[in-house]
């Protein structure tokens, strides 16, 4: 592979004292957001008022709470580790080099249910298996979502029969990702769309989402 | 697989054992008596056929006796295949187990017991291998009903059963 | 019905034994032990207790949802019983109520790393049942797609072992090179996965242009690729202290379990159909088969590494000398017409009506077919009434009896040894559960 040699650094203009020195930068930093150029010829005065504020929502990102925390939750899932059929072998492809899950910040699958906050169902799920699934998915921590991959969890699939149950039965599913099995990018499209999905619409705790409260059950 | 005069030479070894002989598409089939097939098998693998393949069942609906069980055993040094075939009505389906000098036929008797209900005396854990514990029913008999579920979908889940509801009261 | 938590009990002696438990469960945990070993130290005073874990089905050191009920004495394995079942799917009992021609996408997602040999060992049946040839080009291409499958299967394969056993890059190096194989399937049937390529009588369509360059391609960096992969593991020393020596098992307990495959390679019995029984012009093809020595989980490694070069090899062999032809039968009875005929012909048009409502019907009888997959031997059992539907498909899957032997071998080692067993044994749940 070659390389261009890296451009030399040079000292970034207007700062005194070299891009050496944290203080001094920090120190620059808040010179500038108070509305002050540093050295130079165009020093306007301190900013006042309105245009204080023009200034600052220039620079500056704000947000409500409420969405900082969606955009992070949406950014960062942590998908569990749980593969059931051939589908899990294009989940395997999704987290592979080509079409790689990392870049959007997924790849850390977790094992246990219990650090995981995305479950992805990926295979056919059979009636032995299902009570299993639910509680994997009861084991995991709010807030937490549901994906299922390919033809068979969502809606049977290839196969209708005594074997099988359809994911929706037994536990709530955010996305469909239709397939069979779905492509890597299908299953990146299904993931994006979930994280549009918590952006949009950061609901915490699927029975709200459902309108299910008042179903939990007593121990 | 022994030609077809190999075959017949083989049942006449056998005896009553065999009851019929099948030879179809160049592959032997030998179907014995069901209370005879350790024996059978025992003096199969004298001759060479060390090696069981498969063991798997049939259900031969409505023809009586119902269920089937079939044993394919592979010569090795020879290159040869024979099927050895049993039949057992469904109000007696046991068989002999042949675990016990076939290890392999472990867990393949015991999914012909979960599938089909031939029960297998001798066998040393016979219990359902691909279905739950508790599942009533032997799913792959031919009147066992192929099964399904209707399609449910979380958000949508009140809106499509109910249109589907009124279809069929309607109709 | 009792959870399945780890419960320290002493069985035989009554003590602490979990009376909610259902005959069902105490048959399940009921073990045998294997003689103790000379080398553990008598007073470890580990000596009364026995301690019954649940391995999965969820777990990350499965290859699918494999459960295993593993009986331990302080870290060794006394005895282990799988439980399996939950990816059952009821194949075979899907299969009997479609058509023949249905039947090949079904039976395809059993064994799901290695669809095309499904596939292959059922229309084996069928055709021998059908009694139609397949064509020489068709049974090169055959021959090119399954040994195709075969590196596919065997990536994964090394890809998961090795995540299992610690080594996380060469995941990504095999899923690399497995993607590489999968664009070859795309380009030839369309799908990546499940390509219902394989027809009864042949082919389903004929390879595009720039498929044979690209394989070729391919074939060039595979070797390569290999060889950095053997060179990687064969100088971890943690790999190779897990895998050497680690429970071994012998050929004549395995041919009494019926396992067959690299496994039986590995322990030393040359034992492949490709070569015993040729199928598919499997004969016309010069290749070696990888024979271990000492049958422990580094041969099982060894043996299916190898195999690797010797499918490239026969893929070339393939490529070299694929004659003109047909791909796919021409009995009209069986196969469909090409669709320019369609447009000409009454006869093609009624054949293929025919063949897309009813489907071809085939004569009465029963056959076993069984071919080499990457697991071993692959049966398809086939029975038929003269209707369109087949009346029974079985498929003689090889990690279904390839799971007997991981008992066996595995009492008397450590739990990471198990881990590393279950990895070399190279089970796919979706062959075993079907």
């Amino acid at each position: 592979m070659r390389r261009e040699p890296l451009p030399p650094r040079t000292s970034t203009p207007g700062l005194p004292g070299g891009d050496g020195e944290l203080r001094v930068q920090s120190l620059n930093a808040r010179q500038m957001l108070r509305g002050g150029d540093l050295e130079g010829a165009n020093r306007p005065a301190a900013l006042e008022g309105s245009e204080l504020e023009e200034y600052v929502q220039e620079r500056v990102l704000t947000t409500t709470l409420d969405d900082a925390v969606a955009w992070a939750r949406s950014n960062s899932f942590f998908p569990l580790a749980f593969g059931l059929a051939c589908c899990a072998m294009e989940q395997f492809h999704t987290a592979g080099p080509r079409m790689d899950i990392a870049r959007f910040g997924f790849e850390a699958f977790r094992a246990s249910p219990r650090q995981a906050d995305l479950i992805i169902l990926a295979g056919r799920v059979s009636i032995k298996m299902a009570p299993i699934i639910r509680r994997l998915y009861d084991q995991m921590l709010e807030p937490k979502w549901a994906i299922s991959m390919g033809a068979c969890c969502s809606s049977m699939g290839v196969f209708n029969n005594y074997a099988l149950v359809p994911a929706d039965k037994f536990m709530p599913i955010d996305v469909h990702v239709p397939g069979c099995p779905p492509r890597p990018e299908a299953l990146m499209h299904g993931v994006l769309k979930l994280r549009k999905l918590v952006q949009d619409d950061p609901d915490m705790g699927w029975r709200e989402r459902y309108d299910a409260v008042g179903t939990e059950e007593r121990p | 697989m022994p030609d077809a005069t190999g075959l017949e030479l083989l049942a006449g070894e056998l005896g009553d054992a065999a009851l019929e002989t099948v030879y179809f598409r160049n592959r032997a089939t030998l179907i014995v008596d069901p209370a005879r097939i350790r024996e059978v098998l025992a003096s199969l693998r004298e001759k060479g056929y060390a090696f069981l393949a498969s063991v798997h069942g049939v259900d031969h609906y409505p023809e009586e006796p119902r269920l089937g069980v079939i044993y394919e055993l592979l010569d090795m040094d020879s290159v040869d295949r024979i099927t050895v075939k049993l039949r057992v009505p469904l109000d007696a389906p046991t068989v002999a187990s042949v675990s016990e000098e076939w290890p392999t036929a472990n867990h393949q008797e015991r999914e012909i017991y979960d599938m089909f209900g031939v029960v297998f005396e001798g066998h040393p854990d016979l219990r359902r291998i691909l279905m739950p514990e508790d599942y009533e029913g032997h799913p792959q008999r031919r009147d066992f009903p192929l099964g399904g579920e209707p399609v449910i979908f979380t958000r949508d889940e009140a809106g499509l059963l109910e249109a589907r509801e009124e279809e069929a009261t309607s109709t | 019905m009792s959870p399945t938590a780890s419960s320290p009990h002493s069985p035989g002696t009554g003590k602490g034994e979990n009376p909610t438990l259902s005959a069902y469960r105490r048959r399940e945990q009921s073990i045998t032990l294997a003689p103790l070993d000379d080398d553990l130290d008598p007073d470890m005073g580990a000596r009364d207790e026995l301690l019954t874990l649940n391995f999965g089905p969820h777990h990350p050191a499965t290859h699918g949802v494999l459960r295993l009920l593993v009986t331990l004495q302080a870290e060794i394995v006394r005895d282990i019983k799988p439980i399996i079942g939950y990816v059952h799917t009821g194949i075979e009992k899907t299969a009997e109520d479609k058509s023949y021609w249905k039947v090949i996408p079904v039976v395809e997602r059993m064994d799901y790393l290695s669809y095309y040999f499904n596939a292959m060992a059922y229309c084996g049946a069928v055709e021998a049942l059908v009694e139609v040839e397949v064509p020489k080009r068709g049974q090169y291409l055959r021959v090119i797609h399954l040994e195709l499958n075969r590196i596919a299967s065997h990536l994964i394969w090394l890809g998961t072992s090795a995540l299992d056993l610690g080594a996380t890059s060469i995941f990504l190096y095999c899923l690399r090179e497995r993607e590489l194989i999968l664009d070859l399937f795309e380009m030839s049937s369309g799908a990546r996965m499940h390509t219902r390529y394989f027809q009864v009588g042949g082919v389903i369509e004929d390879i595009p242009r720039g498929f044979e360059a690209k394989v070729r391609e391919f074939l060039k960096i595979m070797p390569e690729r290999a060889d950095e992969y053997g060179a990687i593991l064969n100088s971890n020393e943690i790999l190779l202290q897990r895998l050497r020596g680690t429970c071994p098992l012998d050929a004549q307990t395995l041919l009494g379990l019926g396992v067959s495959g690299p496994l039986l390679r590995a322990a030393g019995n040359p034992w492949d159909l490709r070569k015993a029984d040729p199928y598919s012009s499997y004969e016309d093809f010069r290749f070696k088969i990888p024979v271990g020595t000492v049958g422990d989980n580094y041969d099982r490694f060894a043996v299916r590494l190898a195999e690797i070069y010797e499918s490239v090899k026969i893929i070339e062999q393939a490529l070299d000398g694929l004659p003109e032809g047909p791909y796919i039968t021409e009995d009209r009875k069986v196969a469909l017409p090409p669709r320019h005929e369609l447009a000409t012909s009454m006869e093609a048009l009624i054949h293929h009506f025919k063949l897309v409502t009813e489907g071809f019907r085939v004569p009465p009888g029963e056959v076993y077919n069984p071919i080499e997959s990457p697991r071993g031997e692959l049966g398809c059992y086939v029975r038929s009434d003269g209707s369109s539907k087949p009346v029974r498909v079985h498929m003689r899957d090889p990690s279904f009896v390839n799971l007997q032997a991981l008992a066996p071998m595995v009492r008397g080692s450590y739990i990471a040894d198990m881990i590393a067993t279950t990895a070399m044994l190279d089970p796919i749940l979706g062959g075993i559960d079907r």
